[in-house]
């Protein structure tokens, strides 16, 4: 029964906005806006990043917002069970905030029509009361593959990755293709640690890598171990990951991606209040301002610095895409052809490398 | 100073009076601690002990107890056994998994076949995936002695690993973007565990729990072999005496447990939880254990103690969204709660006495 | 030396880094279990280790002064364990298993306002020339003091249960508490010394992890080392050498993985990932199967003694 909804939203995929969902006539007056959260917001990355964007809320509505979350909620029944009581407990929008609660944010919905729903990073929007919301991380890993690719000195750099679900393969073929562009010679190793957080396991990764003479390290991994690790080692730079991770500037931090999720949930609830609040499928980068890209510290020379601001400023500008063609997969065969852009659903299925990359990402 | 004297008989008055003695203790002690945390304290332990039972919206709170309770029941019921027999598994949480894994897996191969009896299958495959796991640490454990609380704990992290393998790659959902994760087993109504009472939170699972108990309290009060479980707990040499086979005992109570176990999570599968996914398994193994020891491995004291231990864990989920508590300050209120349970229970098996400068020694 | 395409002595050297914090608490455990009683509660005793130290050594810039706060804190921690089991003969593994929830979540309340800070650095003992001999400089001499007291450590407790009257006693007690106590020996008394020595020692492989390890402090750092150091005591069946060996085994085993994919060798992660469990499951089988009944295994072990009878 469901299933043909879901083929449904698989075929339009992310990123288009959806014109169903008629916006409410009326605003309202007051709103509360209530979080679930996947991990403590002691995390200091994922969490800690969308519960500064739950306290931005308070600091722009005031007394017209208020917020509620609940933290370390576990997937399934947990989840429903938490997103359920927020429902009951009077919350006007409920934003669930990890992939695992795609399932739970669904089931919930349907029960509750006249409360909105915003999941983060999924695809399902079976209900009419359901938006998704995700950041274009690729963009920012963009303008860190073009820092890495000028400042590896070994032409090595390393990867830590997360899990090899599409948003991370993003990732590690932007910043490819990006560190090739401004150095032909510079090759990527990919470790897959199969976690987003285990800082012991994320230094050894780390050590791994520098270990095999890599001295540029990016990472999808929430912890600072990586460069705790790096900054063991004299020439070793890496980047921060998820929040500004400003305690290890100016090397081995030279620059973060961070995710900013305060102006998306500004804008969602700002249009509650005023009554344009219509279903979405946001995927914003650069130029919503949900990826942002870390201060470059005097670490990186001037002309790189400048290289990578430039980069940052064309993507926001639109004038730039970070996956244009000529691109081919890493079998060889050809991607996108010269000049074409890839689309938002062939990225958000992505699940191969591009050519260049040495490897095999895990089945 | 004080001292403690062992009863002869445990004390009938302590033990159903021993609990609620923990929990006000753990009421004040808590209390202090919400208040440190700048919390009303009165206002916290409401919440917790009263608003899902009959506060607003309770119906759907009263639900969700049985629904975190069954599982915990079912898995406490069959460790309690092996625990009386002197036979540590403290592995139920792989057990867990397996029976999901081995459960779902049976009944994802249907997809999307109708028919009746597929449920019914993945239920004999989930408690059939839960046993075998448990004969591992059971055959290790008579064929060679191995000690069966490590085998059982490693095979653990062996189940997590397969877990993730299966919601990577054979389980994996073709209609799910690439990301991890199966089907989820709403939309497969011939392998959905519904609830028998609509709303209730009385799935499969839950029935099943309830009436485990009650089969197991049987079991260990009118039959034979639950003698001779309670007799290998109390005095190994004379179980031995009477005729009872320690190799029997073991394949019993680690093979009911695993049976036990395989099908809490087969049904947490495809009921409550919905799909297998890498965090699949969120401890109900481990707190069992403690569920075990509340309920004083008593089948009918764990069924309380499971619901205990539930109301604290949809209570303490409450008090952090409705009072923005922190969840670790519920953690620790849960483990004040086990410490207080754990700990009162002198209580029932000695007496405190006030000791002159030499105790006269025997005791019972 | 380099072995397809991986530094041996570099490799060595991270292991003996990586199994530093299991090192420590697998040792306090042994002592523990040894002295009759089943401490499952390593990882709560760990982070709270972890929580601690970080915030002492932050506080008071140094490090010292965190593992040792690691180390105090620890062994305060273990005393509710110690009050439960040996005064109100609560059960152990039960004890053991709330011990663990109530330390994550007491660190993680602790911990608030420490996140996202970096601790003073604990650094290399300064080993001279010593540094620079090929292979051996970098595998061996390059390392912080708390590897060196790892090691030390395995000497001392080795020493202290093997060859001092003090481990006379704790094994005496672990093997039957009955006849210790009738020999005149306080039994509760030694484990109580024994629990916090094993508190202790998590506490400083706690510590450890936040301070050099991975130097921050988020929630639930210690993520299950905790348990393995448990697997590791019986694994080594009780004695220190071979916890030694099990630390840098599983240590050896946890970095090898992301060595083995930095090296670019084509291999399926999730199976290493099992690995280290099934080998010890193969040790405990070979062990026990060839030495009969007892495999070392403390004959009291999780049993509690009540001086009455």
């Amino acid at each position: 029964m469901k299933r043909r909804n879901l083929l449904a939203g698989a075929a339009i995929g992310l990123g288009l906005s959806l014109t169903s969902g008629a916006a409410m006539a009326q605003g309202l007056d007051h709103v509360k806006a209530c979080f679930i959260y996947v991990g403590p917001i002691g995390d200091g990355g994922w969490t800690y990043q969308h519960h500064q964007g739950a306290l931005a809320l308070k600091e722009e509505f005031g007394d017209k917002v208020d917020i509620a979350w609940q933290e370390s909620v576990p997937e399934g029944a947990d989840a429903e069970r938490a997103i359920t009581q927020f429902a009951l407990d009077g919350c006007n929008i409920i934003f669930t905030t990890s992939f695992g609660f795609m399932d739970a944010t669904q089931a919930v919905a349907a029960q509750f029509p006249d409360i909105k729903f915003e999941h983060a990073t999924g695809f399902k929007r079976d209900q009419p009361n359901v938006s998704t919301y995700d950041a274009r991380f690729y963009e920012g890993r963009a303008v860190m593959g073009t820092i890495a690719g000028h400042m590896t000195k070994s032409n090595k750099i390393g990867y830590i990755g997360s899990y090899p679900i599409p948003e991370v393969i993003q990732g590690i073929n932007a910043s490819y293709i990006h560190a090739k562009k401004v150095n032909p010679d510079a090759t990527m190793t990919v470790v897959w640690a199969y976690t987003w957080f285990d800082p012991a396991k994320e230094a050894d990764a780390a050590k791994a890598l520098i270990d095999q003479g890599i001295d540029v390290i990016l990472q999808h991994t929430d912890s600072t171990a990586p460069l705790a690790e790096a900054a063991k080692v004299e020439g070793v730079i890496g980047f921060g990951q998820a929040s500004d991770m400003s305690a290890y500037k100016p090397a081995p931090r030279v620059s973060a991606i961070i995710d900013n999720w305060s102006p998306y949930y500004i804008k969602r609830v700002g249009a509650l209040l005023d009554g344009s609040y219509a279903q979405s499928a946001a995927w914003e980068g650069i130029a919503g301002g949900e990826v942002e890209i870390g201060e470059i510290t005097e670490a990186v020379p001037a002309e790189v610095k400048a290289a990578a601001e430039k980069l940052r400023d064309d993507i926001a500008a639109g004038t730039y895409h970070p996956f244009t063609g000529p691109l081919n997969k890493q079998d060889g065969s050809e991607w996108l052809a010269d000049g074409v852009v890839a689309d938002d659903a062939a990225l958000a299925t992505m699940d191969f490398y591009v050519e260049g990359i040495t490897g095999d990402i895990p089945k | 100073m004080l001292r403690l004297e062992k009863r002869p008989n445990p004390s009938r008055f302590w033990l159903w009076f021993t609990p609620v003695l923990a929990v006000l203790l753990t009421m004040t002690a808590a209390g202090l601690l919400f208040a440190a945390l700048g919390s009303n304290p009165f206002t916290v332990i409401r919440t917790i002990f009263w608003e899902p039972l009959a506060g607003s919206n309770a119906s759907y709170f009263r639900a969700q107890l049985f629904i975190k309770a069954a599982p915990l029941i079912l898995i406490a019921v069959g460790l309690a056994m092996g625990f009386r027999a002197g036979i540590w598994n403290i592995g139920a949480e792989g057990q867990y998994i397996m029976g999901a894994v081995i459960g779902a897996s049976v009944g994802l191969a249907f997809y999307p076949t109708e028919n009746r009896l597929i449920f019914p299958l993945m239920v004999a495959a989930g408690a059939f995936g839960g046993w075998a796991w448990a004969m591992i640490p059971a055959i290790l454990r008579t064929r060679f002695n191995t000690n069966e609380i490590l085998v059982s704990l490693m095979l653990v992290y062996v189940a997590q690993a397969i877990l993730a393998k299966a919601s990577f790659s054979f389980l994996r959902n073709p209609e799910g973007m690439g990301f991890p994760g199966s089907r989820n087993f709403s939309t497969y109504p011939a392998a959905r565990n519904f609830d028998l009472i609509e709303r209730s939170g009385l799935h499969w699972g839950a029935f099943t729990a309830l009436a485990v108990a009650v089969a197991a309290y049987v079991l260990l009060t009118r039959h034979g072999i639950g003698f001779q479980i309670r007799l290998a707990g109390q005095a190994p040499r004379a179980a031995r005496f009477h005729g009872v086979s320690p190799t029997r005992l073991i394949i019993f109570c680690l093979g009911t447990a695993g049976i036990l176990a395989g099908m809490a999570g087969i049904f947490e599968v495809s009921g409550p939880a919905g799909q297998l996914t890498e965090n699949f398994a969120t401890g109900y193994g481990f707190t069992a254990i403690i569920v075990a020891f509340l309920g004083r491995l008593n089948p009918l004291g764990i069924v309380l103690a499971g619901l205990l231990m539930a109301l604290t864990y949809v209570g303490g989920s409450l008090a952090e969204s409705r009072l923005n508590l922190p969840a670790a300050s519920i953690q620790v209120f849960q483990g004040m709660l086990l410490f207080f349970l754990l700990g009162v229970d002198v209580l029932t098996n000695y007496r405190i006495r006030l000791s002159r400068s030499q105790s006269k020694g025997a005791g019972a | 030396m380099i072995i397809g395409g991986i530094d041996i002595a570099v490799l060595m050297a991270s292991l003996m880094v990586g199994s530093v914090p299991i090192l420590l608490a697998a040792l306090g455990e042994t002592v523990v279990e040894r002295s009759g009683v089943l401490n499952l509660g390593v990882e709560g005793m760990m982070i709270i280790g972890a929580v601690s130290g970080f915030i002492a050594a932050v506080t008071f810039q140094s490090p010292i002064l965190g593992f040792l706060a690691g180390a105090a804190c620890g062994a305060a921690f273990s005393l509710i364990f110690a009050f439960l089991v040996l005064v109100l003969q609560a059960n152990q593994v039960a004890t053991g298993l709330a011990l663990t929830l109530v330390g994550i979540g007491i660190s993680s309340l602790a911990g608030q306002g420490f996140n996202g800070i970096k601790p003073p650095v604990t650094g290399a003992v300064p080993m001279g020339p010593l540094r620079d001999i090929p292979f051996l400089g970098p595998m061996l001499f390059r390392h912080d003091w708390v590897v060196w007291f790892g090691l030390a450590m395995v000497a001392v407790t080795w020493w202290l249960l093997n060859r001092s009257r003090a481990g006379l006693i704790i094994r005496a007690v672990g093997e039957n508490h009955e006849a210790a106590h009738a020999l005149g020996y306080k039994v509760n008394r030694i484990r109580l010394l024994c629990i916090l020595f094993g508190g202790a020692m998590a506490g400083i492989g706690g510590a450890y992890i936040s301070l050099v390890r991975v130097p921050q402090w988020t929630d639930n750092i210690t993520n299950g080392i905790g348990w393995i150091a448990l697997a590791i005591v019986v694994f080594a069946s009780w004695r220190p050498g071979r916890v030694l060996f099990g630390a840098w085994l599983f240590g050896g085993l946890l970095v090898l993985g992301p060595n083995l994919q930095a090296a670019e060798y084509r291999i399926p992660v999730e199976y290493l990932s099992m690995a280290p469990y099934l080998i010890t499951i193969v040790v405990l089988v070979v062990m026990s199967a060839r030495k009969g009944a007892r495999m070392g295994a403390p004959a009291s072990l999780g049993q509690n003694f009540h001086a009455s009878r």
